[in-house]
């Protein structure tokens, strides 16, 4: 293999000592890129199996491209283009400036911190980085992907120590950061689908009017405005089975996640303060996007079984209400699972100890 | 040489604001602009600085019991002073900083200072000692609100700066968030400059 034995010579230049030493991390991150690192744990044995963190991200990538491919799409559809891949390729256009700009802002501070830090380059941000344009309008200026990816990566990522240290997911850190700093450009009738094209999404007319213009059916296939990734269930379902049949995400959580936001709708719905379908909730909106994506990354989430669900069924209910009670947010979604980020150590924490007085009793009971 | 010591102390190496995490609360509230920035920063100097020099005249005279309460009346009527002085001089400042100016009595730096530093030193000492606890506030009270308002607003003591240049506010800056996190920047830098402060 040529790569290999490319990648093996060029080796000590980089290496401790060798003359691009300071470059050690970057070396490292591309080397086990390219290949399986051969290298075992030294203290105990944690393996399971040969995955490991690049692999579980390349699995999460994969699972975006259904819902990012009929993103593209879409915004040429709605921008009014005839035939498939021309709309396609329009939106490809469209879109791939926010990619670019949102793996290169967050990768180049990971790389500046992983050299300084002298630790190895985290896979975190392989994710994070798609996720970012996905939830952000095709319209968006470029300079505020930059702005908010750098702001997610350093104040949410890397003061707490790197991936897997953070109490926030980066992605939704990002939009908010963008949503706070720059509603106009984010949200509202005036930002969207493509030049000179606005409108209200559904969720804002849902909202004020309690009806939509697209039919269900519309809804769940994706042929709306809305940011990038969100708008297709359907390719978002896609992407989840994918995610369970991995095992990567948490059935779990994704599970709870719809059952809480089904039964807040219902509540509504019961109360007379909706009129419109309950199950209008789970198809408009980022409220599948997140479900499936954001509530089940890994890191800031529940970590127990029983934490889970209460975590999911909180999330839906709280994206919810957020929608139904509060006008000036259209969108709970992205609060909500942030707000959620926050108490999971403590949903965590409460599990954990009632386990512990179970327990006991049990011990006790036996005496 | 003690004497600069206690004056230099205060302003970085022992701030109260990103050392002693003390004055948070008006830090965050405050810092939307410079202005207000400023006059609160000179209002809390003011009052640091007598509140500590009236204690440690009266220190020997007041018995440790009594004591929490005759601190509250002196740094009560040094606060009072300061909100007349303002509203007086200058009322669209103390409209802005509205209750914060009365808030300054419960400013833990002022009677943080008191306690720890003015009932045990001699006057002189105890008034420097007040003064550098009150600039050592009020340099990163100015800091956050420049930040603030350079971003926020694009102003600078409400004079454009960047909005000339197209520069777009970022709002989230008019946020107190947005305070707690340049706060917390702050404390970022001057730990990695003080590595003796690094926690383990």
């Amino acid at each position: 293999m040529g790569l290999r034995n490319f990648v093996d010579k060029i080796k000590p230049t980089f290496s401790e000592g060798g003359k691009l030493g300071f470059l050690h991390s970057t070396f490292e991150g591309f080397e086990t890129f390219l290949y399986v690192p051969n290298t075992v744990t030294k203290k105990g044995a944690h393996i399971r199996d040969c995955n490991d963190i690049k692999r579980v991200m390349i699995v999460v990538v994969l699972a975006l491209i259904p819902a990012t491919l009929f993103g593209m799409y879409n915004v040429g559809y709605q921008a009014g283009i005839e035939g498939v891949f021309p709309a396609f390729w329009y939106g490809f256009l469209k879109s791939l400036p926010t990619i670019i700009v949102s793996y290169v802002t967050g990768l180049a501070i990971e790389f500046t911190f992983a050299q300084k830090r002298k630790h190895e380059i985290n896979e975190g941000f392989l994710v994070t980085g798609l996720l970012i344009p996905l939830v952000m309008p095709v319209t968006i200026p470029l300079w505020i992907v930059a702005l908010s990816t750098a702001f997610a990566v350093i104040i949410g990522k890397e003061v707490f120590g790197g991936t897997g240290m953070n109490v926030f997911n980066p992605a939704l850190l990002a939009r908010a950061f963008a949503f706070f700093a720059y509603t106009p450009q984010m949200s509202g009738e005036a930002v969207w689908y493509a030049d000179g094209k606005t409108g209200a999404t559904a969720l804002e007319q849902l909202g004020t009017t309690g009806e939509m213009q697209w039919s269900a059916l519309d809804a769940f296939f994706g042929f709306m405005p809305g940011s990038l990734g969100e708008t297709s269930t359907c390719a978002i379902l896609i992407g989840a089975a994918l995610l369970l049949f991995t095992g990567v995400a948490s059935w779990r959580i994704m599970l709870s996640v719809f059952v809480g936001g089904l039964a807040m709708g219902y509540v509504f719905d019961l109360a007379g303060m909706t009129e419109y379908p309950v199950y209008y909730h789970l198809l408009v909106g980022g409220f599948a996007f997140g479900a499936v994506f954001m509530a089940t990354d890994p890191v800031t989430s529940a970590q127990t079984n029983t934490g889970k669900w209460i975590y999911g069924l909180m999330v839906g209910a709280l994206a919810v209400l957020i929608r139904v009670v509060n006008p000036a947010y259209p969108e709970g979604m992205m609060l909500s699972i942030l707000f959620m980020n926050a108490l999971a150590p403590l949903i965590d924490y409460f599990v954990v100890e009632r386990n512990i007085a179970r327990r006991k009793k049990l011990i006790k009971n036996v005496k | 040489m003690k004497l600069s010591k206690n004056f230099t102390n205060p302003l970085a190496a022992n701030n109260p604001v990103i050392v002693q995490i003390l004055g948070i609360c008006s830090a965050l509230a405050v810092t939307v602009k410079l202005e207000p920035a400023f006059v609160m920063g000179l209002s809390v100097i003011f009052v640091t600085a007598f509140s500590n020099l009236i204690m440690s005249l009266l220190r020997n005279g007041v018995p440790s019991r009594i004591r929490i309460i005759v601190q509250l009346v002196v740094i009560a009527t040094l606060v009072i002073v300061v909100d007349q002085v303002l509203r007086a001089y200058m009322y669209d400042v103390s409209k802005q900083l509205s209750v914060y100016v009365g808030l300054i009595i419960t400013n833990c730096i002022v009677m943080g200072r008191v306690e720890a530093f003015a009932l045990g030193n001699k006057p002189w000492d105890s008034f420097v000692d007040g003064v550098a606890n009150g600039i050592g506030y009020a340099l990163i009270l100015v800091i956050v609100a420049f930040f603030r308002e350079l971003f926020g607003s694009g102003t600078l003591f409400g004079f454009d700066v960047l909005a000339r240049f197209g520069y777009v506010n970022n709002s989230l800056m008019l946020f107190p968030p947005m305070a707690l996190i340049i706060v917390g920047v702050i404390i970022w830098i001057h730990r990695s400059i003080n590595k003796d402060l690094q926690e383990k």
